[in-house]
């Protein structure tokens, strides 16, 4: 029993060893080098100084910095809970119909996705620009003044995000949805709930796995834009990530490129190393249950 | 029997309109005349030719492919590896290996670029096509690991015990029974590794070096300093290009079934 379940361990092992390997050495190691190196100082000709010091650490006290943190923060929150809104009305509707009709909905949805990412975010500058169709409509109909500009702002990178991670949050919510019994909301509606009700205490419920997921799926990426905000924001919406690329390609300055990668990072890898933990140890508990 | 609220199906609709309506107007302006995008001044080719006069273009798309390539392969064998073991042991390692296998699907691009910028600085290696090759396989290999896993869930491991009994070797097994059955979730994840590493920008950004310009950086340099309405033809061929690849593999997976 013994030898075989040495056997068994080495097997393990040599099937582990090598991804683990790799992870370890371009994922892990890199990792705490960008955490290391923001107690490092940074030389004037971009070059990393040899001293551990606080003062890159101190230098985020910088007066733009808490106000782009900020921003960061609330068009994350924002354009995660649009997302979440306009997911959960559109998936119960794909979720009830036939499956032919589904298949066909969901292809038309994914498709725009498999198109180059920077492509979609040009699509929008074109969309949005001075002199096209769209700002022109909106001026025909009196919605907008002539000199409103549509680029370049907040609202411009909100409407970017939630198109980019839109169907990120949908497909979870799709997928929940369409385990849902719908059963249980014609028992509500007869055991006397309206049906605003009956939505929000059996349906939403019954989703709830659906909409974690599509939290973390589009929070995450939200919150580490770059693209988007460097394209259709322009200095007034810029985010964290446009700052990390700034030190970075422009002052050079790795250090404290370093300093606004570690708070982006920590906000997001404790929170899901623990919920991952927790998931694996119930996984396992439930497993062995079964076998039993 | 209550009538259903007409609520949800405005919303999927106005969804569907928001995601075709930018890729329309890209599609109308790459035929229009005026230089700048604006008002329709005449249907025109121009922006077409002068794509296909662009050296560049075709140097760039060749290093994309050569990466994204050389990425899927490494990744789907690092992958498959990651899953079996995942699959198969259930121990503290595989915990650990666990997270470690999620955590660059969760992390946001821009944090995986500078940190590998940083490893590849630190250690002195030159900024090139090969460092773009290794950041490539490094969040490609967890998403094969994922889908490869997704097929495992109901692979029954004691046909795979069976083959050993009935004296087949481990590698003969390996070939014979785990391989077929893991197939499709092999080649779902090596399509997905392709499809990222075609289309990162990000992660690229900042490991590439100067001789090593991917497509999507070339035609990020474009819009930042190129005539729009190229890109807009650009975008046009590709957004065609991936139409064909989605109905060509919905029709290889129709004639599967």
């Amino acid at each position: 029993m013994s030898a075989e379940v040495l056997r068994k361990r080495k097997g393990e092992i040599l099937i582990s060893i090598p991804p683990i390997l790799w992870l370890v050495i371009f994922f892990v190691i890199p990792t705490f080098l960008v955490i290391a190196m923001a107690f490092r100082s940074a030389d004037p000709y971009g070059g990393i100084g040899q001293e551990w010091t606080l003062d890159t650490i101190k230098s985020l006290g910088n007066p733009d910095y808490p106000v782009i943190i900020w921003r960061t923060i609330w068009l994350s929150v924002l354009s995660t809970a649009v997302c979440i809104l306009a997911s959960i009305p559109a998936g119960y509707y794909i979720a009830r119909l036939n499956k032919k009709y589904q298949d066909i909905l969901l292809l038309f949805i994914i498709v725009p996705f498999w198109i180059n990412f920077l492509i979609r975010i040009f699509a929008w500058k074109v969309f949005l620009h001075p002199e096209g169709f769209f700002k022109e409509a909106l001026v025909a109909l009196k919605i907008a003044a002539p000199d409103t500009l549509l680029l370049y702002n907040t609202g411009a990178v909100l409407v970017v995000i939630v198109y980019s991670y839109l169907p990120f949050a949908l497909l979870p919510i799709y997928a929940a949805a369409e385990k849902f019994n719908f059963h249980l909301l014609e028992a509500a509606y007869d055991l006397g709930a309206g049906r605003l009700q009956a939505f929000v205490r059996v349906f939403l419920p019954g989703i709830k796995q659906g909409i974690i997921t599509a939290i973390v799926v589009v929070f995450i990426p939200a919150l580490g834009s770059y693209v988007i905000p460097d394209i259709v924001g322009g200095t007034q919406a810029e985010m964290i990530g446009n700052k990390i690329a700034q030190r970075t390609f422009i002052d050079r300055n790795l250090p404290h490129a370093s300093a606004l990668s570690t708070i982006l990072a920590l906000a997001i890898i404790i929170p899901s190393a623990v919920a991952l933990t927790m998931r694996f140890f119930k996984e396992k508990n439930s497993t062995s249950l079964r076998l039993r | 029997m209550k009538k259903r609220s007409r609520f949800p199906f405005y919303v999927t609709v106005a969804i569907l309109v928001f995601f075709y309506l930018p890729i329309i107007i890209v599609f109308m302006q790459s035929f229009n005349a005026s230089r700048f995008g604006g008002a329709w001044k005449g249907f025109t080719l121009q922006w077409y030719y002068r794509l296909f006069a662009d050296k560049n273009i075709w140097h760039a798309l060749s290093n994309t492919l050569v990466i994204a390539f050389g990425s899927t392969f490494v990744s789907i064998i690092l992958g498959t590896m990651a899953a079996f073991a995942l699959y198969r042991y259930k121990t503290k390692l595989q915990i650990t290996h666990n997270i470690l296998i999620y955590l660059p699907l969760v992390i946001p691009d821009i944090l995986m670029g500078i940190s590998l910028l940083l490893f590849f600085v630190s250690l002195r290696i030159e900024l090139s096509l090969f460092t773009i090759l290794l950041s490539h396989i490094t969040f490609c290999m967890s998403y094969v690991a994922m889908v490869v896993l997704a097929r495992f869930q109901d692979f029954d491991y004691s046909t795979f015990e069976a083959a050993l009994d009935l004296g087949a070797t481990w590698w003969i097994a390996v070939k014979r029974v785990l391989v077929p059955y893991l197939g499709p979730g092999i080649a779902a994840g090596g399509l997905l590794a392709f499809t990222l590493s075609l289309d990162d920008f990000v992660i690229t950004f900042f490991v590439a070096g100067p001789d090593s310009t991917t497509l999507p950086l070339y035609i990020y340099s474009m819009m930042r300093h190129g005539s729009p309405s190229v890109i807009n033809a650009l975008s046009v061929l590709m957004v065609i290009f991936t139409f064909i690849v989605v109905f060509i593999s919905k029709k290889l997976m129709e004639v599967k079934e």
